[in-house]
C-alpha cells in the first residue's frame, strides 16, 4: 500500500504533474506562500506514471485561469484539480495558448516593452516541448522564461 | 504580390519570393535613383522620418528616395528638439506622425520599437534600425548589392566579418542569405561570436554557417566579404570592447590571398577594420552598396505608398 506523504486537503487547489524540481518555481509565481495565510504542501520527487513528479496542495484558494497559464509556463503538462469538501469538483489540465500576453517580461532591458508604453508584454511560442517563446516586440528568446513572469 | 500599405519591420516577415520580387523592381529604379529619369510617382505623399538616433546613410538614403520620387519628407533627426525629451511616450510620438503623413520611418535606439510603432500607426511603418534589433531595408540593400554585383546569391561563399555578436546588419542578413541557400562563414574574436539562435535560424534552410577566428584562411574562398565596425556604442562595458577593436584589418597584404572576383562590402561607417587604400581596388563595393540605399527604398516606397509600379 502506498504511503500518503501529504494528507487530502479539504477545500482548495492541487497542482499535480508539476515536473520534477519545478514546485518551487511554482510557488514563486503564485507568489506563495505570501499571497494567503493557508496551508501550502509541497511535495517534490514523487513517483508517478511517467517519472518523477512535483506536487503543490494550497488550502483554502481557488485558482483563476489567468493564473492556470502562469502555470502552462513552467509546467506545461500540470492539472489543476478544484477541491471542495474533500472532493474533486474541477480538473484542468493547463494549455499554453500560442501567444503569451502580459504574463512574462521580456528580459532583454532594452526592449521596448520593458519601457513606459501602453503595452502589455507579448510572446510568440516557437515550441511547446520544450517550452521555447520569442519576444514579439525584439525578437528575442529569454533563456529562462520563469525569470519574468509577473 | 500586394504590398500596399504593409509594414516593413523585420526582414523574417517577408517571403524568398517577395525579397526577389523587391529586388528585382529596386533594378527598375536605378536610373530613377540617380537622376538619369525623373518621375512623379509619389507626388502630395509625404513621409515622416523619425530617428531617434544618428543616422546618415539610412536616413539620407530614405529621404533621397522620397525626393526622387517626387514626394516629401518632414521629421527630425534628433529627438532633444521633441517631446519625447519631455517624457512623450513612443506610442503617442507615433500618433502624431501617422496624423502628419502617409508613411513613417522610424530608427529607434530600442529593440522591438518599430514593431510597437506599427501597432499604433495606421500608416506604415518602415523600421529603419531598432537598437540591436532588426534593420531589414539594409538587409534588403546588402542582397540587392550580392544580387547586381554577382548575378545571383544562391551558391556564393559569404564572409561574415568583425562583431557578430552585436552586430544587427548581419544577424538578419545572415538569416536572410540562408534563406536564399548562400554559404556562410563566421569570422569574429572569439568573445563576438554569432549567436546561437543565429546558427539554428540558418540551419533551419538547410544552411551550416563555418565559424572561425582565422580571417586569412576564411578569405581564401569568399566570393563576398561583409566587414563590420565593432560598435562600440553596442557594448555593456568599455573593457570588452578595447581587448577586442582593431582584432581585423582588411588590406592589401590579406587581399592578395583573394579570389579575382571577391567584392568586399561593408555597412558603413567604417573605422579601422578597413584600410582606406582597399577603396581603389576592384573588390571594394562598399560605396555602390550605400548608394543602392537609395534604389532599394525608393522600390520599397513605391510598393507601399504607389498603388501600381512605375
Amino acid at each position: 500500500m502506498k504511503e500518503l506523504k501529504v494528507t487530502p486537503i479539504k477545500d482548495g487547489t492541487v497542482i499535480d504533474h508539476i515536473p520534477s524540481g519545478q514546485a518551487l518555481k511554482v510557488l514563486r509565481v503564485l507568489k506563495l506562500p505570501q499571497s494567503t495565510s493557508s496551508v501550502v504542501s509541497v511535495v517534490m520527487n514523487v513517483n508517478g506514471k511517467k517519472g518523477k513528479k512535483d506536487i503543490v496542495k494550497i488550502e483554502n484558494r481557488e485558482l483563476d485561469p489567468k493564473e492556470l497559464n502562469k502555470i502552462a509556463l513552467i509546467a506545461p503538462n500540470a492539472t489543476i484539480n478544484i477541491i471542495r469538501d474533500y472532493d474533486v469538483v474541477k480538473k484542468h489540465t493547463v494549455e499554453l495558448p500560442n501567444e503569451v500576453i502580459g504574463l512574462t517580461k521580456c528580459s532583454n532591458p532594452t526592449c521596448i516593452s520593458n519601457a513606459r508604453e501602453p503595452v502589455e508584454s507579448r510572446f510568440h511560442v516557437v515550441c511547446k516541448d520544450p517550452l521555447r517563446i520569442r519576444c514579439y516586440y525584439c525578437e528575442r528568446e529569454p533563456e529562462d522564461i520563469t525569470e519574468g513572469i509577473m | 504580390m500586394d504590398f500596399r500599405q504593409r509594414d516593413i519591420i523585420s526582414i523574417k516577415d517577408f517571403s524568398k519570393e517577395e525579397i526577389v520580387s523587391i529586388l528585382e523592381y529596386a533594378k527598375r529604379m536605378v536610373p530613377y535613383a540617380k537622376g538619369q529619369k525623373q518621375t512623379t510617382h509619389l507626388d502630395q505623399k509625404i513621409l515622416a522620418t523619425l530617428f531617434f538616433e544618428p543616422s546618415t546613410r539610412t536616413r539620407l538614403s530614405f529621404e533621397s528616395a522620397m525626393h526622387r520620387l517626387g514626394g516629401r519628407v518632414i521629421g527630425f533627426s534628433d529627438p532633444s528638439g521633441t517631446s519625447q525629451k519631455k517624457g512623450e511616450s513612443l506610442a503617442d510620438t507615433i500618433r502624431m506622425a501617422d496624423a502628419y503623413s502617409d508613411a513613417i520611418v522610424i530608427r529607434h535606439p530600442q529593440e522591438g520599437a518599430a514593431r510597437l510603432a506599427a501597432e499604433f500607426s495606421d500608416v506604415p511603418v518602415l523600421n529603419a534600425g531598432d537598437g540591436a534589433g532588426q534593420h531589414p531595408t539594409q538587409c534588403l540593400l546588402d542582397l540587392f548589392t550580392i544580387l547586381t554585383e554577382k548575378k545571383k546569391i544562391q551558391g556564393n561563399n559569404v564572409v561574415l566579418l568583425g562583431d557578430l555578436k552585436y552586430g544587427r546588419t548581419v544577424h538578419s542578413l545572415a538569416y536572410a542569405l540562408s534563406l536564399f541557400k548562400a554559404n556562410l562563414t563566421f569570422v569574429s574574436p572569439e568573445t563576438l561570436k554569432m549567436p546561437k539562435e543565429v546558427f539554428a535560424e540558418c540551419k533551419q534552410f538547410g544552411v551550416e554557417p563555418a565559424s572561425t577566428t582565422n580571417l586569412e584562411k576564411a578569405i581564401k574562398d569568399a566570393d563576398v566579404l561583409y566587414a563590420t565596425r565593432i560598435q562600440k556604442e553596442r557594448f555593456p562595458d568599455a573593457e570588452e570592447y578595447n581587448r577586442v577593436v582593431g582584432s581585423y584589418k582588411v588590406d592589401l597584404p590579406l587581399l592578395q590571398q583573394a579570389k579575382e572576383d571577391l567584392i568586399i562590402m561593408h555597412p558603413l561607417p567604417r573605422v579601422v577594420e578597413i584600410d582606406p587604400q582597399v577603396d581603389a581596388t576592384r573588390h571594394a563595393r562598399y560605396f555602390i552598396q550605400a548608394f543602392n540605399g537609395v534604389p532599394v527604398r525608393m522600390a520599397l516606397l513605391s510598393l507601399i505608398l504607389g498603388g501600381k509600379k512605375l
